[in-house]
């Protein structure tokens, strides 16, 4: 009697079995689960019928209904598992996406070399102590020429081609600031001593042509104490050049020159050479000017009344356009001031960039 | 200033090189501008002899001529109707350079009509060294072959122009450049003191100086029976070596002692002048006279004028009369040497508009003891080329005083140059520029007449530091003061600048620097030019007017690239504008432009409006640390459109614009489109508070979850959604942390004239959990709020 049972259990699991295999959703998987393993499922019924077997049959067709339930059950989970693997693959191949097409790009714009290079200088100066101060465009004629030492009516204010305001009759006219040496004066008259100062920003000189434009930038630096001498400004000056082209191979010279508020003057020339169109810095076997310095004069220092038999010290002026385009190769000034984002892509900086010794200036 | 090699050698002994000339010359503080050295140019170039000259078998105008060359003798045809055998010309060889063609020769013969031409025979005009007519240069003399081409044109002589700097006018002559050479160790100054020349007779024109703060010293001498012809031919090659054109002997002279002294003179024809000669105030019309450059001119009172009894001779120091000038004709001279004020003599110039030679070193100053040294050598050079019977010199007034002694303490100069130089060199440096020492504890030094400019120590040390040399400079390592601590040296508003300039250029904008000018009827649009900001000597039309807002210049730009083909060019500035001219009335801004224009995506794409502009301008505004609280008005200035634009202030101040330019505004500019833009005023930005400490109070996070409740209004369409969110968020301060206008919606089931607005609230429980009872509580204070403000709960 149970061989036959058993015989049949045989052939009912190759059945159930075959109708999982054959379930093609989870809807029909389910049903089969149903009609085998449900209240009323043919295995469920039979495991019913368990309690009125004798003792004997029950301890034969216990175990393999049991093996039976059990192995049914795995192959429904594992029929499952396949059948959903299957709707996700379905899926994934439907929501499938041509990744190679563009995305929408996010636009950033670029800083100007200007900026760039004063970040530099500032970065540089702050490393040897110096603060940074500013001063208005529109100058009066004190600070821009009298206290610097330019004598009304002397030659010397022919050598800057100034822009004059408009003024009423009588009055002085205003100017556009012709460098940024009017801040060491309003520097000088504000603070004590010792001063340590940069000052970079705007200047003005009526000039237009491939190198010069009405336009441009300045750093002024200022240094005034009881014992800073022309040593000092030659070895802050050589100092900075070095920093600033990054390089250990800069060959610099000091020149006798004249400016009205600083005396001895000088000028600073840097060895380059050309390499093709660009300008080496370093090296080569020709000199070229950029920067004007000297020790401030002791009548500067008198008019921001200051004792001159005191206090002496240096001070220095750059142009940063022009630094600009030695370090960074553009060959003509008038673009930094026809906004080109052409220009700025090729020339300008990542807003992420932040000049600074710990990282690097560029 | 320029001068020539062999001019310099008449005042100074020395065996320098050319290039060890520049190089000396620019380390003492003579910066030469540049060297125009004819030998070096023309090196390649040697005299050749002309051996036969053979008409070319198939070419009527060309010659085949045999040359005796320094590369021996070569065959080179030539097209010069004036190649001829016998002739000495000038051979360029194959390979060389010829400047006046801007050419280089082939390095191989080429074949010219069939015949090789082996190098060529050049005129002086393709070596840029002259002007010939009749073709190749002809040259006359006996020069060997091989001798260099501008040894036989006297193009020999290199040509140096060299900056003058306002504070040593001594060097507008070649001896004081050789005087100053010489102190510099750079030779030996050869030329002694000016011999004086006795005359016969007094001077029969006398002198009255009328002005003498203007003119306080004036020497004169006539000299009778001068031939006025052409001046000597080594005169004429130096004058014309420095771009003087030769005119006649007494002009030249002037000139030459002008550039060769620093003395400017004059020469007057005795026969239209009076007998007493005034150095007076001008008198206005009264005075007009027409000076040499050919144009009237009307002396004013405070003009100096050399006049006689019956009229004005011309500008003293700056311009003659051309009445009185000489002329080739001219047979007796009365000569001029003064000394006028050089600050009358800039007025004079600049009032007058009137530039010469002469003014140019009078303004600067020319040695006032060098009146009598200009007259004597004039008078050498006069009557040795032109002949003539000099009178005596007659001089009137004294000239003015030499500079105070200056007291001098010589441990200054190591003081200020860092320099340890010995007392004796120190001495033997001033001496050696012409000053006198009188050496003790503080040292007394004389100066010299021609340097007006040394009036203190320190106009003394620039001296002994130049002499010595800057290189001789130590260079003393310069860093941080020691011990001291490192603070940042930037202000707030130069970090503000970075952060804002990192926010616009992370936003899309590229940075932009343009103009602080721009054209006055442009400014017009913007607000207008402040008191005080219009130019006097604008560089052009354009940029006439100090700009009132940086976006003038951002629109044109934006369009500009439009035009090139970059459509969506979007730029910003950080920088500058003008309120007025006083120290306080400059203001720096950010302004960010962009042309609204829908670009093009596959995934479709939208035009910017002015909530992206107004996006990017709160994301800068937050960067450079502006309040999070700040107020918004629709109420901007004329120039933005007037229902889309805003301004974000605090309170009365504003801190920025933005919106869309007013059409009006974009067409006077010529601006295709729409514009968006946006300008804050950083300096309206409050500064924060400084912090002793840097420690932040400690983190206060809810334990509880923040709940969201909806709530839909109706509002009439003119009431600001602001309005409306800041009443809800003020409705319960306590529990109500933010409200989110998310929806917007006009239409059906919606009254004309209203909007419904959208507003989700977040309220965030503190210390209890809220019930539905504290909630509903909540929500009425909310529609509460909102009725107060103007919008009913939508029902």
């Amino acid at each position: 009697m149970t061989d036959t049972a058993t015989a049949d259990l045989s052939a009912l699991e190759a059945r159930i079995l075959d109708e999982i295999a054959a379930a093609s959703d989870l809807g029909a998987l389910d049903a089969v689960r149903v009609a085998a393993l449900g209240k009323k499922g043919e295995v469920s019924l039979k495991m019913k019928t368990l309690g009125q077997m004798s003792p004997d049959e029950r301890q034969v067709m216990g175990p393999a209904l049991n093996g039976l339930r059990n192995r049914l059950n795995e192959a429904i989970e594992a029929r499952k598992t396949a059948l959903e693997d299957d709707a996700l693959n379905a899926a994934l191949a439907r929501e499938t996406l041509d990744v190679t097409r563009p995305a929408a790009p996010a636009r950033i714009g670029k800083l100007h070399p200007v900026g760039q290079v004063m970040e530099e200088l500032a970065a540089i100066f702050a490393d040897m102590g110096f603060k940074v101060a500013e001063g208005p465009d529109v100058e009066d004629d004190f600070h821009n020429f009298t206290a610097l030492n330019f004598p009304p009516d002397h030659p010397a204010r022919d050598t800057h081609d100034t822009f004059f305001m408009e003024a009423a009759d009588g009055e002085t006219p205003k100017v556009l600031r012709t460098h940024t040496s009017p801040v060491q004066i309003r520097t000088m008259v504000a603070e004590e001593p010792p001063i340590r100062i940069i000052a970079p920003g705007r200047v003005y000189r009526c000039d237009w042509d491939q190198t010069h434009t009405p336009m441009f930038h300045q750093v002024e630096g200022l240094v005034i104490d009881t014992e800073t001498h022309m040593g000092h400004l030659k070895g802050c000056l050589e100092q900075f050049v070095a920093a600033f082209f990054e390089t250990d191979q800069v060959e610099a010279r000091f020149r006798p020159h004249h400016f009205p508020f600083t005396e001895p003057s000088a000028e600073m020339d840097v060895r380059y050479e050309r390499v093709g169109d660009a300008v080496k810095v370093g090296s080569g076997d020709k000199w070229m000017e950029i920067l004007g310095c000297g020790m401030v004069h002791p009548n500067v220092i008198k008019a921001c009344g200051l004792d001159p038999e005191i206090y002496q010290g240096f001070a220095f002026g750059m142009g940063v356009d022009r630094l600009a385009m030695l370090k960074y190769g553009m060959s003509d000034l008038r673009p930094f001031f026809e906004p080109d984002s052409r220009w700025s892509g090729h020339y300008g900086f990542s807003p992420l960039l932040q000049a600074n010794l710990a990282t690097g200036l560029s | 200033m320029k001068f020539t090699q062999s001019w310099l050698s008449d005042h100074l002994d020395t065996d320098l090189t050319l290039d060890q000339l520049d190089e000396a010359m620019t380390m003492a503080g003579l910066e030469i501008e540049d060297i125009d050295n004819p030998a070096a140019r023309l090196a390649a170039f040697t005299v050749a002899h002309v051996k036969a000259a053979q008409p070319h078998p198939d070419a009527d105008r060309l010659r085949v001529c045999t040359v005796d060359t320094v590369d021996g003798e070569k065959q080179i045809v030539c097209g010069a109707p004036n190649a001829r055998a016998g002739m000495t010309a000038i051979y360029a060889p194959l390979g060389a350079y010829i400047p006046g063609l801007d050419f280089t020769l082939d390095k191989k013969p080429r074949k010219i009509r069939g015949v090789e031409s082996f190098g060529m025979l050049a005129s002086t005009k393709e070596l840029d060294a002259g002007e010939d007519h009749d073709g190749i240069a002809d040259l006359d003399g006996d020069w060997a072959v091989g001798t260099p081409a501008a040894d036989a044109l006297g193009l020999n002589d290199a040509v140096i122009d060299f900056e003058v700097t306002p504070n040593r006018p001594d060097w507008l002559g070649v001896y004081g450049i050789a005087r100053d050479l010489a102190a510099a160790g750079i030779g030996t100054l050869k030329t002694g003191p000016v011999e004086p020349i006795k005359g016969e007779g007094p001077c029969p024109v006398s002198i009255e100086l009328d002005w003498p703060d203007a003119c306080p010293v004036f020497a004169g001498r006539v000299i009778r029976g001068v031939k006025n012809g052409p001046s000597p031919a080594w005169l004429q090659a130096r004058l014309k070596a420095i771009g003087i054109n030769p005119k006649n002997l007494l002009v030249d002279v002037t000139n030459y002692i002008s550039y060769d002294r620093a003395r400017p003179l004059h020469v007057y024809d005795l026969a239209k002048i009076g007998s007493t000669l005034h150095a007076r105030k001008g008198a206005g019309e009264a005075d007009r006279f027409e000076a040499l450059d050919g144009k009237d001119y009307d002396p004013a009172e405070n003009h100096c004028v050399i006049a006689d009894e019956t009229r004005c001779l011309g500008f003293g120091g700056i311009m003659g009369g051309a009445y009185s000038g000489c002329t080739e004709d001219t047979v007796d001279v009365f000569l001029e040497s003064a000394w006028f004020d050089p600050g009358l003599t800039r007025i004079t110039a600049r009032e007058t508009g009137i530039d010469s030679d002469a003014k140019y070193r009078f303004e600067r100053g020319v040695d006032p003891e060098s009146v009598r040294d200009g007259i004597e050598l004039a008078t050498q050079l006069i009557t040795q080329y032109g002949g003539g019977t000099p009178t005596e010199m007659t001089v009137a007034g004294q000239a003015p005083a030499r500079n105070a002694d200056i007291s001098f303490d010589p441990t200054r100069v190591e003081r200020l140059l860092g320099l340890a130089l010995s007392e004796d060199r120190i001495e033997a440096i001033l001496i050696s520029l012409g000053f006198t020492v009188s050496r003790g504890n503080l040292w007394r030094i004389g100066v010299p007449s021609w340097r007006r400019d040394a009036t203190m120590a320190a106009d003394l040390i620039e001296d002994i530091a130049r002499i010595a040399g800057y290189d001789a400079l130590p260079t003393t390592p310069f860093g941080r003061p020691a011990g001291e601590r490192f603070e940042a040296p930037a202000t707030i508003m130069q970090n503000r600048v970075r952060a804002a300039r990192r926010a616009a250029a992370l936003a899309g904008y590229d940075e932009a620097i343009s103009w602080s000018f721009c054209r006055h009827d442009e400014a017009a649009l913007f607000g207008g030019t402040g008191e005080g900001l219009k130019l006097a000597n604008p560089i052009s039309s354009e940029l006439d007017v100090m700009r009132p807002s940086a976006l003038i210049h951002l629109i044109k730009s934006v369009q500009r690239s439009a035009d090139r083909g970059v459509e969506d060019a979007r730029y910003f500035e950080a920088g500058p504008v003008y309120l007025s001219d006083a120290p306080d009335g400059q203001r720096t801004v950010v302004a960010g432009v962009r042309r609204i224009i829908t670009g093009r995506d596959w995934r479709g794409a939208e035009a910017p409006d002015v909530f992206a502009i107004k996006a990017d301008l709160e994301t800068l505004l937050a960067a450079v640390g502006a309040p999070a609280s700040l107020q918004i008005t629709a109420d901007a200035n004329a120039w933005w459109h007037p229902g889309r634009s805003g301004v974000l202030r605090l309170g009365k101040t504003v801190i920025a614009e933005f919106g869309e330019i007013h059409p009006r505004v974009l067409k006077a500019l010529d601006i295709d489109g729409r514009v968006l833009a946006f300008e804050a005023t950083l300096d309206a930005v409050p500064t924060p508070k400084k912090k002793a400490l840097k420690a932040r109070p400690a983190l206060d996070l809810p334990e509880l979850n923040p709940v969201k409740r909806d709530f839909a209004f109706l509002a009439p369409t003119d009431l600001p959604a602001a309005n409306l969110i800041r009443a809800i968020k003020g409705a319960d301060k306590q529990l109500i942390t933010e409200a989110r206008l998310f929806d917007v919606y006009t239409g059906q089931g919606v009254p004309d004239g209203q909007v419904s607005l959208a507003v989700e609230a977040i309220i965030q429980p503190r210390d209890k959990t809220l019930t539905d009872k504290d909630i509903e509580q909540i929500s009425a204070k909310v529609v509460a709020a909102a009725e107060k403000a103007g919008a009913q709960l939508r029902g």
